[in-house]
Parts: C-alpha cells; structure tokens; sequence
C-alpha cells in the first residue's frame, strides 16, 4: 500500500526555517591548518602562554590518530586543509564591549532566530551568551550572575579572566587524545561558553548558548565548560543552527561537565543545524563529544537532547558515575528525515557505589534515513550496587528508512542490575486514516502520534524548549502526508 | 442527506462493490447486513474516505455535495463519522488529547473557537460516565491494552463527542458481551436525532432488539439485493442469506 506512504513521505519533507546567510564583514583566516595557524589563532585570542602549548600538544596527538571508523555512517572523508579554523565578525574593537558595538545584521540574524539579544528584548528568565561563528558576540544578564557569583561568559574571556579554573578543569573529562574529534577540537577551538556555579548556589536562570555558524567553509569548533561547585544546581540550554549551503560544514564540538559533591546540572539540547537538502547535497556534519564526570557523591547530571538537524550527527553524551550514589540520565529524541544519519547514544560508566543510571532514547526515522542508537553501560568493579535502566523505541515513518539498535553492556561487578527495553513501531496507514476519520489533518495526526512517542523525553525539557522541540518536530515532519 | 447511486469498487484488479444503491435520510437506521466479504467494510471505507480503494463507477452525495471529492479529514468535519470494526492502536497519545483535538478540528472547521478546556472536561466525563467507562480510560494511550469490547466502547464515546451527522457502526455488535452491548445500544440511542443517521452494519439479529432500524438492506455480491423493514432481520435470523443469494 505505497500510495500512503509516499504520502507520508511528502508530509516530512519540509524546508529548513533557519537556512538565512547574514551578510556581514568577517575577518576569516584562509583554509588550511597547521602550527602556525594555531600559534595566530591562539595571539588573536590573546591566549595566556599556556594555551598555546595545550593546543600544540592536542594538535601534535591529533596528527598521529587515524581518522574515525564510521560506525553505521555513509560518509566521505573530510579534508581538513580545505577548512577555515577561525572566523569571526569584524568589529569596532576586538571584541564588542557592548551590544551597541554588534554589528547591526547579527542582533538581527538572532531575533530571527527567536532569540532577542537587545537589552530590552530578552528572554525572562534565561541569560544568553550567543556564538557567532568562532567568537562569542554577546552574553545577556552577566552582571545578574556575578552578584551570586555565577561565571556565565565565553570561553575565550574565562582563558584570560580565570585560568586557574581552566587549568584545573580544561581537558578533565574529556582528555585531549580522547577521540580524533576531540583532539582536533583541542588544537582549534575557538569558542563557546564558560560556566562556574559556586558551591551552594543555585542558579537563578536558565543559561544558554547559541550556536550559528554562519561563514562558509569554516569549521564551528566550540568548547563547553560547565563545572558546578559542591551543593549547587544549574539548568543549561543549548541551541544552534546553520544556514542553508551546498557544501558540508563541519561542527565537531567538545562539552565538558564537572559536577562536585551534591551538585546538579540539567544539560539540554535542541540541535537543528543544517540537515542537508532532500538529494543529502550540503548539511552539517555535527561530530560532537559531550561528557560529564560525576566527580562528587551524591551529584547528578541529566542530558536532555532533541536532535532534528545536521547531515551526519555522531554523538555519545555520557556520564561518568565516578562519586557514589551518584545519577546519570539520558534523554534523547532523534529524528531523520531524508537522506539524514544519525548515529547517537550514550555511555554510563559507572565506578562509584550505589551508582545509578536511566536512558530513554527515542529514534523516528523517515525519508530514507538512517537512525542508529548506540549505547554503553560500563559498570566496574568498584561500582558496588550499581543500576541501570535503559529504554530504547524506534518509530518509522514510511518503509524506506531504517532504525537499528546497539545497547553495549560490560559487568565487572556481580550485585549490578541492568535492564533493557526495545520496541520499533510504525505509523501506520491505519493510523493515519483513523486520526483523519476524526478531523486531523494527516500532518496533525503525524505530529500528533510522534509527539506522543516523544512525551517521555519532552517533559524532561525545560518549559520554553519543550514548546520549541514541539514545534521543531512538528515542522521536521511537515509535508510528509500530502 | 446520503445518495450512494450504482457505486462500483475495486481493490487490486477485483470487483467488490458492483452497483449498489442506496438512499438514507435524516433521521433514519439503516442497518446493512450480509455474509462475510460482501463488502460492508469496503462500503464503510469508501463513505469515509479510506485511501486503496478504486472506485470505478457511480457517484455518492452528501448533503447535496460530491462526498468522493472531499479528504478523508473533511468529510469527518462535515459529520461523516467511522465506527471501526478494528479500531487501532496509537501508543503515547492520551485518548482525552485525542478527543480535544478531532473536536477542536471539528469546531474550526464549523468556524467556531477551539473549546474551553474546563467545558471540555466537564463534557467528555459525563459521556465517560454514560458509556460506562472508567474516567482512567480517558488518560491512557488510545485503545492501547483495551479488551475488545473496551475498544469498541472507547469508538462510541468518540462518536458520543463528536456529534457526527452521519454515523457508520461497523460491527460495533461484534465482540460485545450482552452487558456491553446494552450499554453501546443505549449510546447510540441516546444520539438518534432527526438530524442525524445510522448506517449499521451487523451479522445479528440481537444488536437491532436494541436499536430499532427503520430499514434493513441485505449486501452481497456487490449489490444490495434486498431491502425491507426490521422484519427482514428477524427473516434473516431465520432463514440466513442462501435463499436470497440463489433467487
Ligand atoms: N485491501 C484489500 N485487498 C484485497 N482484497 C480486499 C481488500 N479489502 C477487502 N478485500 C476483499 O474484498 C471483499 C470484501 O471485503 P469486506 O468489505 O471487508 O467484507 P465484509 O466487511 O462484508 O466482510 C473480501 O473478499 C475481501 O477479501
Ligand atoms: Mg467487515
């Protein structure tokens, strides 16, 4: 019965919202990468001395690391000589000092995207710090922050203001010669957001980081740093997307959380890069390495991430259980459309006693895609007590796509308890013609059935992103009925 | 308010529905019966507008407009409502998020506001009530782990919502224990209204001691070969459907 089905295939193909170019002056270093290019990436950065040995020293291991095996990923290779390592909008000063000194065109380019950087415009209750291709053009509510003593700012400004914190924690979770990504990530990054939360503070608003790559050719390599101090607690956002080009752009993102004794952090994410046109021509390759340690007990970190976007996205956010008693979740919601890959999942490693674990990941696959989950959970020996539970649904949408699932499972210690759950379901044409006998619109009724697959993982987002995720779905799978 | 004229259906290459006739007014039951694979579900798909099937001659009118022409999704706005014979299954979608959207694509389609939440609650509890049902089915997936008759019961209330003009009960009879059935009749009895019709298609004489049809229609072989009052049921309860089909 292909006549529904290529309906359902219609109602997925939608147009990519976000896919505006912003025409402003950028300072771009030419293709190409090597040690000089990171000697003037890290003087342009007004890096202390340190960084640059850090980044030589990742880039040096970077150089002897084959290039990753990929996975269930069609892909093919990257030249990384081809690719810009630093661009950023040309300003008055260095950096701006104020949002008078942002060019116009990209406060513009973000109240596009929904999200309002002029004082008077921005979001209640949420603290912003927007990355503009390489650099970091603004952070809203900064000075609200530091009066409880939360560092909310760039990473680049933290390297300067406080490299104490950098050289202790920069790298602790995610080792420079952890994966090629990684390493690369090391040797370049050149943005993204720092955040300190001290010791018994709970932060009094979301924080979050916009990421844009806008330039063509030029790689995003942003760096996350979040570490929050005993007994304290922190909400963080994270979104991006990517204008609509024919060329593949490359996101290979390192994010790194530390949470000490009874510390919280919720980490979620709605990525909506660039996903590629309907022939799999131009999109995003978003290989990020996403990781929290756990480090204190009784601490907790909750990953919460929307995945509708990029050509090829291959990510593991994970959790290291280091301190006892301590909880690492997992949510995830991945859609593919078209020619789209997807390979993500997440790793529990489990080393403290008591340690606990929850993954509930959902994959919706259409078009032709691919939707792989790939889970570890590791529990060591010393890892007395430990538990997981892991839950992972597929839902297709149409008979040319696929979902597989790899759940990994490595016991060292005789009293952990795992469990796992599998399903894979379809939309079915009698589903669809059911929800249409009673008045949807068959859209409605496919946004209806995968919002409903998706509610587990949806009420763990924050208020604001559950609404947006919602929409984003319901916008990914537009056009797919006819 | 339904004029189905020499209506010809096919599936694949094979002739279901070959010429069938049949007029139903406001205010009226029609129950439709015959043996199995005559083709009472085609005709109750192709009414509501079931993609697959091909229809290969004739025209039906709704309401003095060309129902063939309209989506499936319009002609359930415009009143024409489908009780399956199999209702499905749809896992994560609540059945009270089910019924507030169908009515609120109902209303925009009448033109009117999306209805209030708190009337809305008010409402779709007491038709809970009515039919029966626990008020805990309204919070779990639709049809999702219900028995047969749950089910069935749980199309009902969607109906009993909706307040569709034309009503298709496909078997609804079907599966229902004697309780259960009383309780469906007394719901559909409770939506007879002169401006609304049944289609109720049946293989038992016992759903229409409940519900009183005004006409009964045998179908097989594509065509309805014999219409009478609820006397013909109980003939058929007797006689079966062989003497018919021969003459
Ligand atoms: N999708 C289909 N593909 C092929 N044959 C079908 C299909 N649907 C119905 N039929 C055939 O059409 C005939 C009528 O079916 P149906 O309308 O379900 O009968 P009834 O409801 O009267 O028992 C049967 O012979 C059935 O096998
Ligand atoms: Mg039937």
């Amino acid at each position: 019965m292909s006549a529904n089905n290529d309906e359902i295939n219609n109602l997925l193909n939608q147009d990519y919202k976000q896919g505006f170019v912003t025409d402003i002056q950028a300072d771009t270093f030419p293709v190409g990468l090597n040690e000089e290019v990171i000697a003037k990436l890290s003087k342009v950065k007004n890096e202390p001395e340190f960084m640059l040995e850090y980044r030589l020293k990742a880039f040096r291991h970077w150089q002897t690391m084959p290039s990753p095996d990929w996975a269930q990923l069609n892909i093919d290779p990257i030249d990384y000589q081809e690719i810009s390592y630093y661009s950023a909008p040309k300003s008055k000063e260095n950096a701006p000092k104020s949002l008078d000194d942002i060019d116009p065109e990209i406060l513009d380019a973000y109240k596009k995207l929904g999200i309002p950087l002029a004082e008077q415009e921005q979001l209640a209750g949420i603290a912003v710090d927007a990355v503009f291709d390489s650099v970091s053009v603004a952070t809203t509510f900064k000075h609200k922050l530091q009066e409880v003593g939360v560092i909310f700012c760039p990473i680049s400004e933290a390297i300067r203001e406080y490299p104490e914190l950098i050289k202790q924690y920069l790298s602790s979770v995610v080792p420079v010669g952890d994966n090629f990504f990684a390493a690369l990530n090391s040797a370049v990054f050149t943005d993204g957001s720092f955040v300190y939360i001290p010791k018994g503070v709970r932060c009094p608003m979301e924080l979050s980081t916009y990421f844009r790559i806008n330039a063509s050719n030029t790689g995003q390599f942003e760096r996350t740093l979040i570490i929050a101090d005993e007994g304290s607690y922190v909400s963080y956002l994270e979104g991006c997307s990517a204008p609509q080009r024919d060329e593949n752009q490359l996101h290979a993102a390192v994010v790194e959380l530390v949470t000490l004794k009874e510390a919280r952090i919720k980490y979620s994410t709605v990525q909506n890069w660039y996903p590629g046109d309907k022939e799999g021509k131009g999109g995003i390759y978003n290989f990020v390495t996403k990781r929290a340690d756990c480090r204190g007990d009784n601490s907790k970190v909750s990953w919460t991430q929307v995945e509708t976007g990029s050509a090829i996205t291959w990510k593991y956010p994970s959790c290291v259980l280091t301190g006892d008693n301590s909880v690492g979740e997992f949510y995830s919601v991945a859609v593919t459309n078209n020619l789209q890959q997807a390979d993500t999942g997440t790793k529990m490693i489990h080393i403290g006693k008591n340690t606990k674990s929850t993954i509930i990941s959902k994959g919706i696959s259409a078009g032709k895609a691919q939707n792989t989950y790939r889970g570890l959970v590791k529990v060591l020996k010393s890892a007395e007590n430990a538990r997981n539970y892991t839950q992972c649904d597929s839902l297709l949408v149409g008979d040319k796509c696929g979902a597989h699932t790899f759940p990994y499972v490595e016991v060292k210690q005789p009293t952990a308890q795992i469990e796992h759950e599998a399903t894979t379901s379809k939309i079915s044409e009698d589903q669809l013609f059911f929800c249409q006998q009673r008045g949807l619109s068959p859209e409605d009724a496919v946004s209806m059935i995968v919002n409903g697959f998706c509610k587990q993982v949806f009420k763990e987002l924050p208020m604001e992103f559950a609404v947006e995720a919602q929409a984003l779905l319901g916008l990914s799978l537009e056009g797919s009925v006819g | 308010m339904l004029k189905i004229k020499d209506l010809a259906v096919n599936v694949g290459a094979k002739e279901i529905l070959k010429g069938l006739n049949l007029n139903v007014n406001a205010g009226e039951i029609h129950a439709i019966m015959g043996p199995n694979g005559a083709g009472k579900s085609t005709l109750s798909h192709v009414l509501s507008g079931k993609s697959g099937y091909d229809v290969t001659g004739g025209s039906i009118t709704y309401n003095e407009k060309d129902l063939l022409e309209m989506p499936a999704e319009i002609r359930a706005r415009e009143g024409v409502f489908l009780a399956f014979q199999y209702p499905v299954e749809i896992a994560g979608v609540t059945n009270v998020y089910l019924l507030k959207a169908a009515l609120n694509a109902i209303r925009k389609h009448k033109g009117l506001s999306e209805v209030d939440a708190m009337d809305f609650l008010t409402l779709v509890k007491s038709k809970t009530k009515a039919l029966d049902m626990d008020e805990k089915f309204l919070y779990r997936a639709v049809n999702e782990g219900f028995s047969g008759g749950e089910k069935k019961r749980n199309e009902i209330l969607q109906m009993a919502m909706l307040e569709p003009q034309l009503c298709i009960l496909d078997e609804t009879d079907s599966g229902l224990d004697i309780d259960a059935l009383r309780i469906v009749a007394d719901g559909v009895n409770a939506l007879r209204s002169e401006n609304r019709a049944f289609i109720m298609v049946t293989h038992y004489q016992r759903l229409l001691d409940y519900i009183k049809p005004d006409f009964v229609h045998v179908l097989a072989d594509g065509k309805i070969i014999k219409s009478g009052g609820a006397e013909l049921a109980l003939e058929l309860e007797e006689k079966g459907y062989g003497w018919l089909e021969q003459a």
